[in-house]
């Protein structure tokens, strides 16, 4: 089986930063740590190693990358690996951004660098060995990677990330467990007990660091946004509700409260009995237009955002978010109170 | 998720829900608790004031990634 290694002009041999510029070449077997790699890669060849100065990339990413798949393409391998790169940023973006666009062609490809080094976001369906920081980690990583890529190579199907060392990829896979919740459950529990925690349902959201408090809310334009599926009576625009498409944005035009008569919640996730008795129950009109007139806060923003927040894919809130968070900075708002269920 | 969008371009947000916990663990910072899934901003006007009231001051507070504030009884 073939593999192809990409490195950067380092371990390539070709210099230091002074030909960091170099543009995507390529050289013939293993170079650099290709050569402690073929070690580890059992009936794996290395047929070629790619090289490229990491400013190179950084500058002409897309001609850099056009060039390396170019070269892909004549090798056709079974695997590419790329790096380790451990903390250099550069490399490791290259090493995450060539290994993407491999996958992204249905080479099976594997990239290794530090956990926190900004290619890992970068390598997108690719797999990536988490590292050392330096190149002190070589020798330890050498092996994990070398067993990750002969199983690429091979086609054979890999377990979790636990299992085969690789880093989340914030997927998740069904498969037949041997055990039920209930047993699985009770497991996890007595480890916890025990002092281990661990979890079947890992991270793989990112965090937003909160963003400092307001100055003074009595100078500041504030929004109503909620997730409960207010909206004016009869749902004219038809939202969902469950798994909503998307979101609206209803004017107030001055309006002092959400009367009963003129909105109601049509999100299906709870009995909305109680919140179509007075809708300011989910979105408080009324009392955010009492605070403003007392000076609590500067002005109300003279409308409301809303969507229907069950069954909502990640990726689609997140998009909801982000059109929200958009229309919400150009008119100025500077706090938002938002009510979910 | 949408606490956590419209914070990422630097508006603090507030976010009340009975639900604190599925907050927290989509990554909301500022977090107060209603009193309930079918009302989280309370029954009447009065409760309603101290849900906003409590919502506003921590909007004007430095706070830990994923904060929640109960409300005073």
């Amino acid at each position: 089986m073939r593999a192809v290694h990409y490195v950067n002009q380092f371990f390539a041999g070709l210099g230091g930063e002074d030909k960091a510029e170099t543009p995507p070449t390529r050289l013939e077997g293993p170079v650099g740590p290709g050569r402690g790699l073929t070690a580890e890669l059992g009936d794996v060849e290395i047929v070629a190693t790619l090289a490229c100065g990491d400013d190179y990339f950084a500058e002409h990413e897309e001609d850099a990358l056009a060039a390396l798949l170019g070269y892909l393409d004549d090798d056709h391998p079974d695997v590419l690996v790329a790096g380790p790169a451990f903390g250099s940023g550069r490399y490791g973006y290259a090493c995450g951004t060539l290994a993407a666009a491999a996958a992204e062609r249905g080479i099976p490809a594997v990239a290794a660098m530090h956990p926190e080094n900004p290619g890992v976001d970068a390598a997108g369906k690719a797999y990536v060995v988490p590292t050392a920081v330096n190149v002190a980690g070589m020798r330890d990583a050498l092996p994990r990677l070398g067993r990750l890529a002969s199983a690429l190579a091979a086609g054979r199907e890999l377990g979790g990330p636990d299992e085969e060392g690789y880093l989340p990829r914030g997927l998740r896979r069904n498969y037949f467990a041997e055990q039920t919740g209930a047993e699985r459950a009770i497991e996890l529990l007595l480890g916890k007990l025990a002092g281990e925690t661990r979890t079947e349902v890992g991270g793989g959201l990112d965090r937003v660091e909160p963003p400092a408090p307001v100055p003074d809310l009595s100078e500041t334009l504030v929004a109503l946004v909620t997730e409960a599926g207010c909206v004016p009576q009869g749902n004219p625009d038809r939202l969902p509700s469950v798994r909503a498409q998307g979101w609206f944005r209803y004017d107030l035009n001055g309006e002092e409260t959400l009367a009963a008569a003129r909105y109601e919640s049509v999100h299906g996730g709870f009995d909305v009995t109680l919140a179509n008795e007075d809708p300011n129950r989910l979105v408080p009109l009324d009392t955010a237009r009492e605070l403003e007139r007392e000076g609590r806060i500067g002005r109300l923003h003279d409308a409301f955002y809303t969507t229907t927040g069950n069954g909502t894919p990640v990726v689609t809130a997140t998009r909801f978010g982000r059109e929200i968070a958009g229309e919400l900075r150009e008119a100025g708002v500077g706090a938002v109170l938002l009510s979910g269920t | 998720m949408l606490a956590k969008e419209i914070e990422r371009v630097g508006i603090p947000t507030v976010y009340v829900t009975s639900l604190p916990t599925v907050a927290t663990m989509i990554g909301a910072n500022r977090i107060v608790r209603g009193p309930a899934i079918t009302h989280p901003f309370g029954l009447d006007t009065e409760e309603r004031r101290r849900i906003v009231e409590r919502a506003l001051d921590l909007l004007e507070t430095e706070v830990e990634p994923n904060t929640v504030w109960e409300i005073a009884p």
